[in-house]
């Protein structure tokens, strides 16, 4: 593959944040990139997996010329993003999750074309583009609201259609989903779905902590942790790397002895999820199918009763736990005070 | 794309809800005009209570119409990078391919024609209330003046508003500091010379100073105590213009490489 089949290359990138020298305290230097190498094709849709404070958005940041890399290079569309960041911004857009950017006096419509016309796209092609996009995601009908007075989900719909007016070569996605309701989340998963197929060659880098977006959306997806590129495959050879053994899950009334099991003979891991129903469903990890038998008994034992129970493939999540070697809501909580 | 264009097209779009907004939300209209108005009212009325003559009257009135630009510059240019890095704003010019430069030169375009119809309220507020009449001689050379201390105010917002990112750490308190020392300063309500000359002239850093003395003369003539010439006022306020553009620049080339390589615009510390 040659440099030019790239969207984005990444070698040894380092990130350090340290704190202005007018605060700078005891605290050691964050370091937020560590030694990262990476390569994204031209047409891909990639993701970056990772819980909170793996790096994701210090990686878009810098790749989007926000923040210089400490050491190490990243080129995004052929262009250095040190050395050329103008040239890389002619090429890229942005959108991040809960922005509130714009101001609220602006409608819709006003707004983005002021965006447009940072890029030096004219006025009746700007507004010709904009209505279309704004047709597209369902916002047209919002087109004269003022911005203040946009749903979350509307919103960022409207930043979706901010980020494609200059019809990026590349598209970064950070967390773009990030607290919004089912429906709008699954919408704007869509619409960018059907933008990267409209025309080959568009580029979609993804960061998200969410397994099934992943897991729908990409093409390849790196699993990200403390700075450093731990996995890097399609969804399904990650999730076939963490094939080891045999998955089922349990629908169950509540226990809180989920933790015993894995003390069992056999039994590699399990994860307990409350429904909403009241009951907990029981992710099982098992080295081989007859160890479903002897975890059966055992619960017969201690009369759990079980509602339903199905064979299933690993997932990415299962993959996530075995290469990081903690559930994703684990790790966060390891960064979350 | 032609990089100018685009520049000049990103002015236009940048300036376009400052023309927009003043329609849309007309508080403006006590905040921006009645405000500076009383403050130069209370002026008016302790120079007729001292039987002063009515171009003082005048000057109290010129202050209060100073005091709308230097309001806007302060708050809507210097500070106007700091909401926008809370709004999250700021990111989003840094990514964009015209660059910081021209999204700056529609905010000033935007907040000079906005308070352009502010302080002509203003003016024509205080001339109909107190039955003031301010005269202009020599309109071109008054144009002028007036054009280019405008070009060198915004340059100083401009200069300002890269500075309030990298130094102030709440753009609230460091706009507040910049107020009353300004009024007094300038001579916002009095001739400047009124001070003495060296702190006259150390006070023509702001170019509302040098304004106000020769729109001054241009309107009062020998009855106002000149600081300066108005050609060697206007030569001056073209020098502050030319160097307020390029502390400006310069200015915004160090915080957007101080904002890339400390992560300034990435966390909010």
């Amino acid at each position: 593959m040659t440099p030019d089949e790239f969207a984005v290359e990444i070698h040894d990138l380092v990130r350090v944040y340290r704190a202005p020298r007018a605060l700078r305290t005891d605290a050691r230097p964050v370091v937020a990139l560590d030694h990262l190498t990476l390569s994204v094709c031209r047409g891909e849709f990639f993701g970056l997996l990772g819980p909170n404070g793996a790096g994701k958005t210090t990686l878009i940041k810098v790749l989007t010329t926000l923040l210089l890399p400490t050491s190490g290079t990243a080129r995004v569309a052929g262009w250095d993003v040190a050395r050329d960041p103008q040239r890389v911004r002619e090429r890229i857009s942005v959108v991040s999750g809960g922005e509130t950017s714009g101001y609220g006096l602006l409608t819709v419509r006003e707004q983005l074309w002021m965006f447009s016309q940072f890029y030096g796209i004219p006025t009746p092609a700007a507004l010709a583009r904009i209505d279309r996009l704004l047709r597209v995601v369902g916002l047209y009908e919002e087109r004269n609201r003022r911005i203040s007075q946009l749903s979350t989900g509307m919103r960022q719909k409207m930043n979706v259609v901010r980020a494609l007016l200059p019809d990026p070569e590349v598209l970064f996605l950070d967390e773009p989903t990030v607290g919004l309701d089912v429906e709008a989340a699954r919408d704007i998963r869509a619409h960018i779905r059907s933008w990267v197929q409209e025309k080959p060659g568009r580029t979609v880098v993804l960061t998200t902590h969410l397994m099934h977006e992943a897991e729908e959306l990409c093409d390849r997806v790196a699993i990200i942790h403390r700075g450093r590129i731990v996995a890097c495959d399609t969804p399904s050879a990650l999730r076939h790397k963490a094939a080891g053994g045999t998955f089922f899950v349990l629908t169950t009334d509540p226990w809180d002895g989920h933790r015993s099991l894995e003390v069992s003979p056999g039994v590699l891991r399990s994860d307990v999820r409350p429904l909403t129903d009241g009951r907990v469903e029981v992710r099982l990890q098992l080295d081989e199918d007859a160890t479903l038998l002897r975890v059966l008994q055992e619960l017969a034992l201690r009369g759990i009763r079980i509602h339903a129970l199905r064979k299933v493939e690993p997932s990415l999540e299962d993959a996530f736990v075995r290469i990081v070697g903690r559930r994703m809501e684990e790790a966060d909580a390891e960064v979350t005070p | 794309m032609n990089p100018w264009a685009r520049a000049v097209r990103a002015t236009l779009g940048r300036a376009y809800p400052r023309l927009v907004g003043s329609n849309r939300d007309r508080a403006w209209l006590f905040y921006d005009t009645a405000l500076p108005l009383l403050g130069s009212v209370a002026l008016v009325y302790v120079y007729r209570s001292l039987g002063a003559p009515d171009h003082l009257v005048a000057y109290a009135i010129m202050g209060g119409a100073a005091m709308a630009f230097w309001m806007n510059v302060l708050w809507s240019m210097a500070a106007q990078f700091y909401w926008d890095k809370m709004a999250g704003n700021l990111e989003l010019y840094m990514v964009v391919p015209c660059g910081l430069v021209p999204i700056l030169l529609g905010m000033s375009l935007g907040g000079a024609v906005a308070t352009l119809l502010r302080a002509a309220l203003i003016v024509a507020a205080g001339s109909l209330l107190f039955g003031v009449s301010l005269p202009v001689r020599h309109l071109g050379l008054f144009l002028a003046v007036f054009a280019v201390a405008l070009v060198a105010l915004y340059g100083l917002g401009v200069t300002f508003a890269g500075a309030f990112l990298l130094w102030g750490r709440e753009a609230w308190h460091t706009a507040n500091l910049f107020m009353e020392p300004v009024f007094l300063l300038s001579g916002f309500y009095f001739p400047v010379r009124a001070l003495g000359f060296w702190t006259a002239a150390a006070a023509s850093l702001i170019p509302l100073t040098l304004a106000l003395d020769a729109l001054r003369q241009l309107m009062f003539g020998p009855m106002h105590p000149a600081f300066l010439p108005v050609q060697v006022e206007l030569g001056l306020l073209v020098g502050l213009a030319a160097a307020f553009a390029l502390t400006a620049r310069a200015v915004l080339r160090r915080m957007e490489y101080l904002a890339r390589r400390e992560g300034r615009l990435s966390l909010r510390f």
